[in-house]
């Protein structure tokens, strides 16, 4: 028995039992189609339905919104959503495809949605049946997210949408939005508001959804247009001119920093999959012709390789320390770094592993010679995505200095 | 065997480190220790031994230097994440003390079996006590000092705080094994031979043995000494953690105080964003700090590695939060009445001593490249 194991009540020990009992009995296997690293390079309506199937069948069985009321299709359960993820993660299960959803829609909807639109929409969100999308980003609003300009008219007691939003992961298959827009041109913060839109359902009618191609020739994210989207006022999350707070719910729980735990499978591994490990980088070390030897002889890239691992070891204990109040010496301090560290940690990673690869690392994935299948020249693009993506680590900074530091604000 | 959730930091270790930070606080505030250590400047002044040593007994009466002993050698048995949160206390306060060099004598001395039991138990009774092996290039390999004719000769070097010490415990060669001796510092044969160093908190000195008589420590003591470097290392960055939390809350208070354009400094990213490396940088040093502590006694087949990881994060934590306090402080940095410079000087000390970050990758690099390549 794991030491977190023992620290169970006896309703999470019962809760535990349940959950690695149903995954034994209803583990989907090796899928038949190729999956992505993430469910935000979802591209196939195969994929996403093999992955839509697998979390109705884990939400259906209790593991999905465990903590959330029953009321809004939750489990009515406390402090137990962690222990299903622990179990998930544990059997190698496929990852849930509604991560906007889960981590950002669900939290945000329960805190400041009204009864009606929480009854109706978190139970199909938690199934998965409902894709859900976030638009916040804009040509003109990056780092800069409270100047976005997609404008909301009233008028009568609906309101007119017309806008344009990018970045938009997962809006192909999305049915409901996440939406910051503007209500009030007058005021920068007190003007935004917030609202929950359909996408698939307004397809041609006042949506349009289309690709944007990444630097890796994938594509995955999109761009979303409103062109007189017309919405009900039932739509809208809290007060008018409220915008700015409902977002800050959203951002806390897309950095891992929200106090609602997010429902997450994964740990499975496709036959393509690719560990971007510091151990997987030795290996590869190891593997990779140099001057006679290995790259594992060189010994300015056995100090980086160390100091991927060292950091890569501090990280995972941060999870722990985060949990111990007697050893940190601000709440916010270490759920706050999770996704700076995290991005960073993963860039440097790739970028060592081509440094070790030398000039192979010139190889993509049409190459046979590519060392890993051409994964990591990749995963070294990608990783720019998450260090860009919900605020740049430049704006992660800003973020720790004034909650943290409790330095003046840049704004 | 598998780490505590909590690394076994348990209420007591709380209160141990909550009381610690309190006392230094109030018996050693910063300008105080300032007017004490650093009355002169002068970069040629003659090594001297200056330290609060009031405090000392009050520290004993504390039980502090028991923490680390042995139940059955009359000490307090408390884990090393306990006696890490302390001296994150200690290296907060720049503690000058004998404190740092009697808790790492423990560590071994914890290993070394029955025949440690006394010595063991003069230090839960406040005697204070250091190291002493090194040869001159500081490293970690014993034979600077040997046993002939059951007596010690050679030269220990960086033999920490040995001015605030009552013993030395030496690691000395004999033949092809390692001996231990527990030696009083003042016993016929010994010269101590002070270090004029940079660091204000701390003493050193070479030390030479002339056909010493010391009292033989009786146990495989090349086998406590390697269960022991691990403590040791763990230790001293604890006390780096400690040190670099300092340099962030003060540099940061500056920051937040000394206006330039209008602004408060801490308003420009050029600043914020050098604080809050620093503070990633101290997160990361700590989290590993606390793993290793707690792996000492609940996981000790990880206990190299951790620590190996620990002392070279805490190496380089050490010398960026120094770096960093200086430069955001702008002039006043530089000079000898801001405080930062006392935490400068120890971080550097505690840097290079018990190996530099390099040192410690490429040990670390050994156990995880090489060995991992048996392993697969």
């Amino acid at each position: 028995m794991s030491e977190r194991e023992r620290k169970d009540s006896p309703e999470q020990a019962e809760f535990r039992a349940h959950c690695r009992q149903w995954i034994a009995d209803n583990h989907p296997g090796e899928p038949e189609v190729r999956l992505p690293i993430s469910a935000l390079e979802i591209m196939t309506p195969q994929q996403m339905q093999y992955l839509q199937a697998w979390q109705k069948a884990a939400y259906e069985a209790g593991l999905v919104g465990c903590d959330y009321p029953e009321a809004v299709g939750g489990g009515g359960r406390q402090d137990c959503q962690r222990i299903a993820n622990e179990e998930l993660v544990a059997a190698k299960t496929p990852y849930f495809p509604n991560i906007i959803g889960l981590g950002m829609a669900a939290p945000t909807v329960f805190h400041h949605g009204s009864d009606e639109l929480k009854a109706r929409l978190l139970p199909r969100l938690f199934s998965g049946e409902d894709i859900w999308c976030q638009g916040f980003s804009e040509p003109g609003a990056g780092s800069d997210l409270a100047s976005v300009q997609t404008f909301a008219a009233k008028r009568g007691d609906k309101w007119v949408i017309n806008g344009h939003k990018v970045w938009t992961s997962l809006a192909h298959f999305a049915e409901w939005m996440i939406l910051l827009l503007r209500t009030d041109k007058s005021h920068k913060y007190d003007g935004l508001s917030y609202f929950v839109v359909p996408i698939a359902s307004a397809l041609g009618k006042g949506v349009t959804v289309r690709p944007l191609i990444k630097m890796t020739g994938e594509t995955g994210f999109n761009e979303v247009l409103f062109e007189d989207l017309e919405v009900d006022d039932g739509y809208r999350l809290d007060e008018l001119g409220k915008g700015w707070q409902v977002a800050m719910t959203t951002l806390l729980h897309e950095r891992g920093a929200g106090e609602l735990v997010t429902p997450r499978a994964g740990g499975l591994k496709s036959k393509s999959a690719h560990n971007t490990t510091a151990r997987a980088v030795m290996e590869l070390a190891r593997n990779t012709p140099r001057d006679g030897g290995t790259a594992a002889d060189d010994p300015l890239l056995r100090d980086r390789m160390v100091r991927q691992a060292i950091r890569e070891e501090a990280l995972r204990e941060h999870q722990r320390r985060a949990r111990v109040p007697a050893l940190t010496d601000h709440p916010m301090r270490l759920p706050l770094q999770n996704k700076l560290l995290n991005s960073e940690l993963s860039q440097d990673t790739a970028s060592l592993a081509l440094d070790v690869m030398g000039p192979s690392a010139s190889l993509y994935l049409a190459d046979d010679n590519a060392p890993g299948g051409g994964q990591w020249p990749m995963a070294y693009m990608n990783s720019y995505g998450f260090t860009i993506a919900a605020g740049t680590s430049e704006i992660q900074r800003n973020i720790l200095g004034e909650r943290v530091l409790g330095l003046a604000k840049s704004k | 065997m598998s780490q505590p959730n909590n690394y076994g930091f348990e209420e007591e270790a709380a209160m141990l480190k909550d009381s610690a930070r309190r006392f230094f606080a109030e018996k050693l505030p910063v300008d105080q220790l300032h007017a004490l250590i650093a009355a002169d400047p002068d970069p040629e002044r003659s090594p001297e031994v200056i330290w609060p040593e009031a405090l000392w007994a009050e520290m004993v009466e504390l039980g502090w230097t028991a923490l680390a002993v042995p139940e059955s050698a009359g000490g307090i048995a408390m884990p090393w994440v306990a006696v890490a949160g302390l001296l994150e206390e200690a290296g907060r306060a720049a503690l000058p003390s004998p404190l740092l060099s009697t808790l790492q004598v423990t560590a071994v001395l914890a290993q070394a079996g029955a025949a440690a039991a006394p010595a063991l138990g003069e230090i839960a009774e406040g005697t204070a006590a250091t190291l002493a092996f090194m040869d001159v290039s500081g490293g970690q390999q014993v034979g600077a000092v040997v046993v002939e004719d059951g007596r010690l000769r050679g030269q220990a070097n960086f033999v920490q705080d040995v001015g605030k010490c009552d013993r030395l415990l030496v690691l000395a060669r004999e033949g092809d094994g390692t001996a231990l001796f527990w030696v009083p510092c003042d016993a016929n044969g010994i010269t101590v031979h002070r270090d004029a160093i940079v660091d204000l908190t701390r003493d050193q000195a070479h030390v030479s043995f002339d056909a010493v008589v010391g009292e033989r420590i009786d146990c495989d003591a090349a086998q406590a000494w390697a269960a022991a470097q691990p403590v040791i290392w763990t230790l001293i960055s604890a006390d780096m953690v400690g040190a670099a939390e300092w340099q962030l809350q003060t540099t940061t208070e500056y920051a937040q105080q000394r206006k330039q354009f209008d602004r408060p400094l801490g308003f420009f990213q050029a600043l914020k964003h050098q604080l809050v490396d620093t503070m990633i940088a101290i997160d990361e040093s700590k989290s590993l700090v606390y793993s290793a502590a707690c792996a000492l006694n609940h996981e000790p087949q990880r206990a190299r590695e951790l620590a190996h990881m620990a002392k070279a994060s805490a190496s380089d934590t050490a010398g960026f939060a120094s770096g960093r306090s200086v430069q955001c402080h702008g002039g006043i940095g530089f000079t000898w009445e801001c405080f930062v410079h006392l935490y400068f000087k120890r971080q550097k000390h505690s840097q290079l001593l018990w190996g530099d970050a390099a040192w410690h990758r490429a040990r670390l690099a050994e156990m995880l490249i090489d060995r991992g390549a048996r392993a697969a």
